[in-house]
C-alpha cells in the first residue's frame, strides 16, 4: 500500500476529471495547426534546408571544408555528437529510472522527454555520418567481413562498441517511447472524427482495447524495458566517453570520464527538457500537468548533476597536478589560460556556477530564470565538449605541429542541420501526437489532485478539514504499489 | 484480442474503484466476467478477475540470454577463430573487452524479443484495429465490464440487476 503525505503539492492541478485530461491533452492534435505553430515549423524548415545544403557540400566536396587541420583532425563534429547524446540522456532517465524509483512527477513530462531523446540521438546520429566523410562507407562500422574476405571489426575498439550502443540506445528507447504511446493513440482513435486521423491512430494503435489482461503485460513489459534502458542509458554515455578515455592523449585520458560524462549528460538533457517544457505549457496550456513543482524538482535534477560535473572538473584538475605528468599537468594548465582561456572559463561559469543559484527557492521556482539558466546549462556543456576535444588536440607532444582551430560556415551549417533536424522532427510530434501521457496522468491524478473528482468528493473534503487543523491524514490509497 | 461472438451485456462503470471492486462482488454472486476495459492500468484487476500471472518475464529471460549467446559467440568467433587478431601480444579473445557489446546486444534482443511477444500475446498489430469493440469510451473516461451471455447459467434479468447493484450506471447488450 501506498500512502502520500497530504502536505506534498498535488501532481495534477485543477481538480481534473479523466475526461478532462483526455480533452486537455487531445485538443490540440485534433484541433488545426496554430499560427505559431506554423511559423515555428516554417523557421525549422528554414534552418534544416540551409543545413542541408551545407550537409550536402560537405559530403560533396569532403571534410576539407571544415576548419579541421592535421594537429586538430576531430573538432565541431564529435563536439556536437556528444552535446546531442548528452541531451538524449535525459527523456530515459526520466522515462526508466524515475519508473523504477516510483517518482510520479514523472508522468507529466515522460512522453515529451522521450521524444526529445529520440529526436537528439537521431541529431547525434547525424554527426557520426558527417564526420566519415564518406557515409556511403557506413556500413564498415558493421561487422560484416572486409571486402568478403575474412577481416572482422576490431571489438576491443570503443569505436565499435559506439556503433552499438548509440543505435541499442536509440532502437530500445523507440520502442519504449512507442509502447507507451500505443494507449494514447488508441485514445484518439476512438475520438477521432475524420477518416484519415481514424485510419491513422488505428493503424498505429495496433488494435489496442485496454483489457486487464493488456494492461497488466504493457505494465510488465513498461517495467522490464525500464529496468532494461537503466542500465544502457549509463552504459551509452561511458562508451561515448571510452572513445576519449581508452586513448593516450593527455586530457581524455582520465578514469574520471564515464561518471563524469554520463552525470554531464543527464545536467545537459534536464536543461533542455525545461527549454522545451516551459514553451510547450504555455503554447498548449497545459500549466495544470506541468507544474512549478514539475519545475522545480527539475531544477533540484540539475543542482545536483550540475554539482557533480563541478566536482569532476576539480577532481580533473587535482588530478593533472598531483599525477606528476608533466604532459598531463601542460594539458590542464592550457586549458585555463592558454589561448583557449575564454571556452574554459565560459565552461567553468556555466556549468559550476550557474546551477549553484538554483538553491534559492525563489529562483528556483521562476519561470523566466529557470528558461534562461537552461540555455546557460547547455551553452556551457557545449563548451565543455570543446574544451576536452579541442584544447587537447591543438597543443600536441610536438610544439612545431601546435595549431589552432577555428570553424568555417560548413562547420556551423552542419550544426545548424542538427538544430533543423531536431527542432523539425518535436514540431511534428507536437502537433501530431499527444505530448503528455494521458493513460500514466489518470492513473495518478486520483491519489494526487487537489479536488478530487465528484465520486469520492467526501474524501477529498475530508483530507481537506484535518489538513486544516493540521493534522496528517494518509491520502486517498488508490495505487497499491 | 479475442475473438467475440455472441451476446454480451456491457456494464459501463465511471469509476476505477468502482468497477475494482464490483469484480470479486459479481464473481461471489455467481457471474462470469470475460474481462474488464479500462482507460489506464487498476492495480488488481487481473488478480480480481482472477488472470493468470503473465509469463513474459520468461520469454523477455530467454530473448536476452539468446542476445548473450550470440555476441559472445560472434566476438570470440571473429576475433578468435576466423581471424585471431592479436593486438599488443595479448590473447585475442579477451572477455573485459566483450562486455561492452554483449550487454548492448542482450538489451537489444530483450526489448525486440520482448515487444514482439507482447504484441503477438495481445493478438495486437497492424490491421486489428477493425476489431468490434464494447464501447469505445473505454479509452477516454469509462470502465467497461463485458459478461458473455453464452457462457452464463444466469438470467439476462440477473445479471442486470447483479450488475446494477455494483454500480454499474448503464447496462447496454452488444451482439456481435
Amino acid at each position: 500500500m501506498h500512502v502520500t503525505s497530504p502536505v506534498r503539492e498535488p501532481l495534477v492541478q485543477g481538480g481534473k476529471t479523466y475526461a478532462d485530461v483526455t480533452e486537455d491533452i487531445c485538443r490540440h492534435v485534433e484541433g488545426a495547426p496554430t499560427k505559431e505553430w506554423k511559423i515555428a515549423f516554417g523557421i525549422s524548415l528554414l534552418v534544416l534546408g540551409y543545413g542541408s545544403y551545407c550537409l550536402a557540400w560537405t559530403w560533396w566536396e569532403g571534410l576539407g571544408v571544415w576548419g579541421l587541420n592535421k594537429t586538430v583532425g576531430w573538432a565541431w563534429d564529435i563536439t556536437n555528437f556528444v552535446w546531442w547524446v548528452g541531451i538524449g540522456h535525459a527523456g530515459t532517465l526520466i522515462s526508466a529510472i524515475l519508473l523504477l524509483f516510483r517518482q510520479k512527477w514523472r508522468t507529466s513530462i515522460n512522453r515529451a522527454a522521450e521524444a526529445m531523446t529520440i529526436f537528439a540521438v537521431l541529431a547525434a546520429a547525424s554527426f557520426i555520418l558527417m564526420h566519415m566523410g564518406r557515409p556511403w562507407m557506413a556500413y564498415w562500422a558493421l561487422p560484416l567481413p572486409n571486402a568478403f574476405g575474412s577481416l572482422w571489426v576490431n571489438f576491443n575498439s570503443p569505436l565499435v562498441w559506439d556503433v552499438f550502443a548509440i543505435s541499442t540506445y536509440f532502437s530500445v528507447s523507440l520502442v519504449f517511447w512507442y509502447i507507451g504511446l500505443i494507449p494514447d493513440l488508441a485514445t484518439i482513435r476512438d475520438r477521432a472524427t475524420s477518416k484519415v486521423s481514424r485510419l491513422m491512430y488505428g493503424l498505429f494503435a495496433m488494435g489496442w482495447d485496454g483489457s486487464a489482461k493488456t494492461w497488466s503485460r504493457y505494465e510488465y513489459i513498461s517495467l522490464i524495458l525500464a529496468g532494461l534502458s537503466t542500465p544502457l542509458v549509463l552504459s551509452v554515455h561511458t562508451i561515448v566517453s571510452m572513445d576519449f578515455a581508452t586513448s593516450v592523449i593527455p586530457g581524455w585520458h582520465t578514469t574520471i570520464f564515464p561518471p563524469y560524462f554520463v552525470a554531464g549528460a543527464i545536467f545537459s538533457g534536464f536543461a533542455m527538457v525545461q527549454n522545451l517544457m516551459l514553451i510547450t505549457r504555455v503554447v498548449y496550456r497545459l500549466e495544470d500537468y506541468i507544474t512549478l513543482e514539475h519545475i522545480e524538482t527539475m531544477n533540484k535534477v540539475i543542482t545536483l548533476t550540475g554539482s557533480v560535473v563541478g566536482v569532476a572538473y576539480i577532481t580533473e584538475f587535482f588530478i593533472a597536478w598531483y599525477s606528476g605528468v608533466e604532459y598531463e599537468y601542460y594539458a590542464f594548465f592550457n586549458r585555463m589560460t592558454g589561448p583557449y582561456w575564454w571556452a574554459y572559463w565560459a565552461m567553468m561559469t556555466c556549468n559550476v556556477i550557474s546551477p549553484q543559484l538554483f538553491w534559492s527557492r525563489k529562483l528556483r521556482r521562476s519561470i523566466t530564470f529557470t528558461f534562461f539558466i537552461s540555455v546557460i546549462v547547455n551553452i556551457g556543456m557545449w563548451f565543455e565538449r570543446f574544451v576536452i576535444i579541442v584544447t587537447s588536440l591543438h597543443r600536441d607532444y610536438l610544439p612545431s605541429s601546435w595549431a589552432m582551430f577555428s570553424p568555417t560556415m560548413y562547420d556551423i551549417g552542419d550544426y545548424l542541420f542538427s538544430f533543423g533536424l531536431f527542432f523539425t522532427l518535436f514540431l511534428l510530434f507536437s502537433k501530431y501526437l499527444p505530448v503528455i501521457n494521458m493513460a500514466e496522468v489518470k492513473a495518478v491524478i486520483r491519489s494526487t489532485s487537489a479536488e478530487l473528482p465528484k465520486k469520492i468528493a467526501g474524501v477529498a473534503k475530508v483530507r481537506h478539514d484535518l489538513n486544516n487543523v493540521g493534522q496528517r491524514v494518509p491520502s486517498y490509497d488508490k495505487d497499491k504499489e | 484480442m479475442a475473438e467475440l461472438t455472441g451476446k454480451y451485456l456491457v456494464g459501463v462503470y465511471d469509476d476505477d474503484d468502482t468497477v475494482l471492486h464490483a469484480v470479486p462482488k459479481l464473481r461471489k454472486a455467481g457471474v462470469k466476467i470475460e474481462e474488464v476495459y479500462s482507460p489506464f492500468p487498476i492495480h488488481g484487476m487481473d488478480e480480481a478477475l482472477g488472470h493468470p500471472r503473465t509469463r513474459i518475464g520468461i520469454a523477455a529471460f530467454m530473448f536476452g540470454l539468446t542476445g548473450c549467446i550470440c555476441a559472445l559467440t560472434l566476438m570470440c568467433w571473429t576475433m578468435g577463430v576466423d581471424w585471431p587478431m592479436i593486438i599488443g601480444g595479448k590473447d585475442p579473445i579477451s572477455f573485459p573487452n566483450f562486455i561492452p557489446i554483449t550487454f548492448e546486444l542482450t538489451v537489444l534482443f530483450t526489448a525486440f524479443g520482448m515487444v514482439t511477444t507482447f504484441f503477438i500475446s495481445n493478438g495486437m498489430g497492424p490491421g486489428t484495429h477493425f476489431h468490434p469493440r464494447f464501447d469505445l469510451r473505454s479509452t477516454d473516461n469509462k470502465f467497461i465490464m463485458a459478461i458473455n451471455m453464452g457462457s452464463n447459467a444466469m438470467s439476462e434479468d440477473e445479471i442486470s440487476r447483479a450488475l446494477r447493484d455494483s454500480g454499474a450506471e448503464e447496462i447496454n447488450i452488444k451482439q456481435f
